[in-house]
């Protein structure tokens, strides 16, 4: 039941990674290529399709339209507008060109936090599921607590690179750090956010981070000694005190949780607001964490080094891969539902910006994380084949990563969103770095944790 | 119709039922019929009684109750009497269908339940008022009852249930029509 990360998976995830600084670096660098001299050759560049913002936006994720609008990316007409430069000089900038400058330079920065953010979200869904199977005392789960406690490796690299890309950031990502925000008089001066700067401030919010990631480590940090100490003991002594921390945890989490929803991610949009925006990034947590467990349970079996895995265990993942989709559909309808009817423009815009710019990735994401696993997974039959339970989670998977998309990007990037370079060298970095702790955590420890005394029931578990 | 011998071994544990219909159906005995107080996992399989399609019917009846949910709400808020809720008086049944959602859940759900249980009523022959068909009245609570099948080999068959661990074997004439 031993198991060592192959050679070939550490290079594959090495290879990601590196690919991935590239990507990284290649759209900060082209970013910076766009500055207040050349911003106008670069909008005029952006229109000289002459379709406004309509033709942005098409051109930005090449879709049908991509023919009719020149068909180019704005990474292609930053270096186009970089050889005209110099044509004309620009003394002061327009309102708008400098909010298109922004916009331009926020976007590696978004593009790296979305993706530092997903596989963190998914790390810490796993440990949310894990403290579940234990506080609930579960007799099917236990087979699977190891290759569980290896993902929940990632809570603390993943949340330290979180927290650490919004201190670089600042007010790329987070528009309430701006200067003069909260000083009456200044030109940046916001009210709105001036209001909430007894919670919004820059030292609160890393205060409260390193608080959330201390707690969810610590647990996350004796469950995991408890669950090893308990593979030679004697007694329950261990396992028994892990159900208590775990409890414990579940109250900890889940006010921690919500708060962290605020803070990195409803506070990209700082003027909206909505009361169930926590449990709705819980569910999108929550179903990103149990597809990766069932797809590494899959891949380890594949190797032989999970005989004691059933179809009753990968059936069980996918029952909850397929209600938890459902879960985070209600969740989400149940936030735009009302938002929607009730028409109040100060909340109405979060939706209006997302339908206008973002008609592709936000409805796509539906159809990603709701249709397709309601449809795929619906057949109890089909819950058991493994690579059908793959290729569903696949789905899953890019559905939720468009689901972070969708909540940082409008706030930051506006209508210059598309999935280019830097996106995916993001996806990239933190997805090989994401493969490499989970599979070396695996390695260190049996796979089996053959001392929980539920064990027997689970090895046994048949539905 | 023609009076026919069964046999009825009475067990008072799930597991030893279970168990013992393995041995049964491993010696190419015929079971006819199982009761049980609960439903006991796997025993279909077990039996070897071809899976259920009440999910399939479930299925359709679900798409039916969508169906009619969408029909009704078209018909009632958009041709029939338009209204204007919320300053959305669009008479655009795409532009309103968020508002229409919850109610296409719940005729879904409300379809595929209602039917289902009506389905299975009628495929298992139960009606108000009618007689019960268990032999025996323990098997409504804490006994199960295994019904085979005797073609004139009565000794082996009590052997053999004897050591399935039955508590209990009786050999009864069944009157076809009787139910």
């Amino acid at each position: 039941m031993e198991y060592k990360i192959s050679n070939r998976l550490k290079i594959a995830a090495i290879v990601m990674i590196v690919l991935g600084v590239l990507g990284v670096g290649y759209g900060f660098m082209d970013a910076n290529s766009v500055t207040e001299e050349n911003i106008s050759d670069v909008i005029a560049a952006e229109h000289h399709g002459g379709h406004g913002d309509d033709a942005l936006t098409t051109e930005a994720h090449g879709d049908e339209h991509a023919e009719e609008a020149q068909g180019e990316s704005h990474g292609e007409s930053a270096s186009h507008a970089e050889e005209s430069h110099g044509d004309d000089a620009h003394g002061g900038m327009t309102e708008h060109e400098e909010h298109a400058l922004h916009q331009i330079h926020n976007r590696p920065y978004s593009a790296l936090y979305v993706a530092a953010f997903f596989f963190f979200m998914i790390a810490l869904g796993v440990l949310a599921f894990y403290a579940i199977q234990y506080a609930a005392q579960a007799g099917w789960s236990p087979v699977l607590f190891r290759v569980m406690e290896g993902i929940t490796s990632y809570v603390l690299p993943g949340g330290l690179i979180v927290l650490a890309i919004a201190f670089v950031a600042d007010s790329h990502l987070f528009i309430w750090l701006r200067e003069g925000t909260t000083t009456v008089g200044h030109e940046n001066y916001d009210a709105l956010v001036a209001g909430k700067s007894g919670w919004l401030n820059k030292t609160g919010f890393f205060i409260r981070g390193l608080i959330f990631l201390g707690g969810w480590s610590l647990y996350r940090h004796f469950s995991r000694k408890f669950s090893i100490a308990q593979d030679n003991a004697d007694d329950n002594r261990n396992f028994k005190k892990n159900f208590r921390i775990s409890a414990a945890f579940l109250v900890f989490y889940i006010y921690t949780e919500s708060m962290m929803s605020w803070d990195w991610i409803m506070s990209v949009d700082p003027h909206w607001f909505s009361t169930l925006f926590g449990w709705y990034v819980f569910a999108s947590m929550f179903v990103s964490g149990i597809t990766v467990i069932a797809m590494i349970t899959i891949y380890l079996k594949s190797k032989n080094l999970l005989e004691f895995v059933n179809d009753s265990h990968i059936h069980d993942l996918a029952k909850f891969m397929f209600g938890i989709s459902i879960f985070w559909t209600y969740l989400w309808f149940s936030q735009f539902m009302l938002i929607w009817y009730s028409n109040i423009p100060e909340e109405v815009t979060y939706f209006v910006t997302r339908i206008e710019d973002y008609k592709l990735p936000f409805f796509g994401m539906l159809a990603m994380n709701f249709i397709f696993p309601l449809l795929l997974l619906m057949n109890s039959d089909y819950k058991r084949i493994n690579w059908f339970v793959i290729m569903a989670g696949i789905v899953i998977l890019c559905g939720h990563y468009v689901d972070v998309f969708n909540w940082i990007m409008p706030a930051t990037v506006g209508p210059r969103w598309s999935i280019g370079i830097p996106e995916i060298g993001s996806i990239l970095l933190f997805g090989g770095l994401f493969l490499l702790i989970v599979f070396w955590s695996l390695g260190k420890e049996s796979l089996l944790a053959k001392g929980n005394p539920f064990i027997k029931e689970s090895e046994h578990f048949h539905y | 119709m023609e009076a026919s011998k069964v046999i009825h071994a009475i067990y008072t544990d799930d597991d030893v039922l279970m168990s013992a219909v393995k041995t049964v159906k491993a010696e190419k005995h015929h079971i006819e019929e199982i009761y049980t107080p609960f439903p006991v996992h796997g025993l279909d399989k077990a039996m070897g009684l071809a899976p259920t399609r009440i999910a399939i019917a479930s299925f359709m009846y679900g798409c039916v109750g969508l169906a009619v949910a969408i029909v009704m709400m078209n018909f009632i808020m958009i041709k029939d009497w338009p209204q204007d809720i919320g300053g959305k008086p669009s008479f655009s049944y795409l532009e309103n269908m968020p508002a229409f959602v919850p109610i296409m859940f719940e005729l879904t759900v409300f379809f595929a339940a209602h039917l289902m249980v009506i389905t299975f009523y009628l495929r298992s022959r139960m009606w108000p008022f009618k007689k019960a068909e268990n032999p025996d009245p323990r098997t409504t609570d804490d006994h199960f009852l295994m019904e085979i099948a005797v073609h004139g080999n009565e000794s082996e068959l009590t052997s053999l249930l004897k050591e399935t661990g039955a508590v209990e074997i009786n050999i009864v004439d069944k009157d076809e029509d009787a139910h």
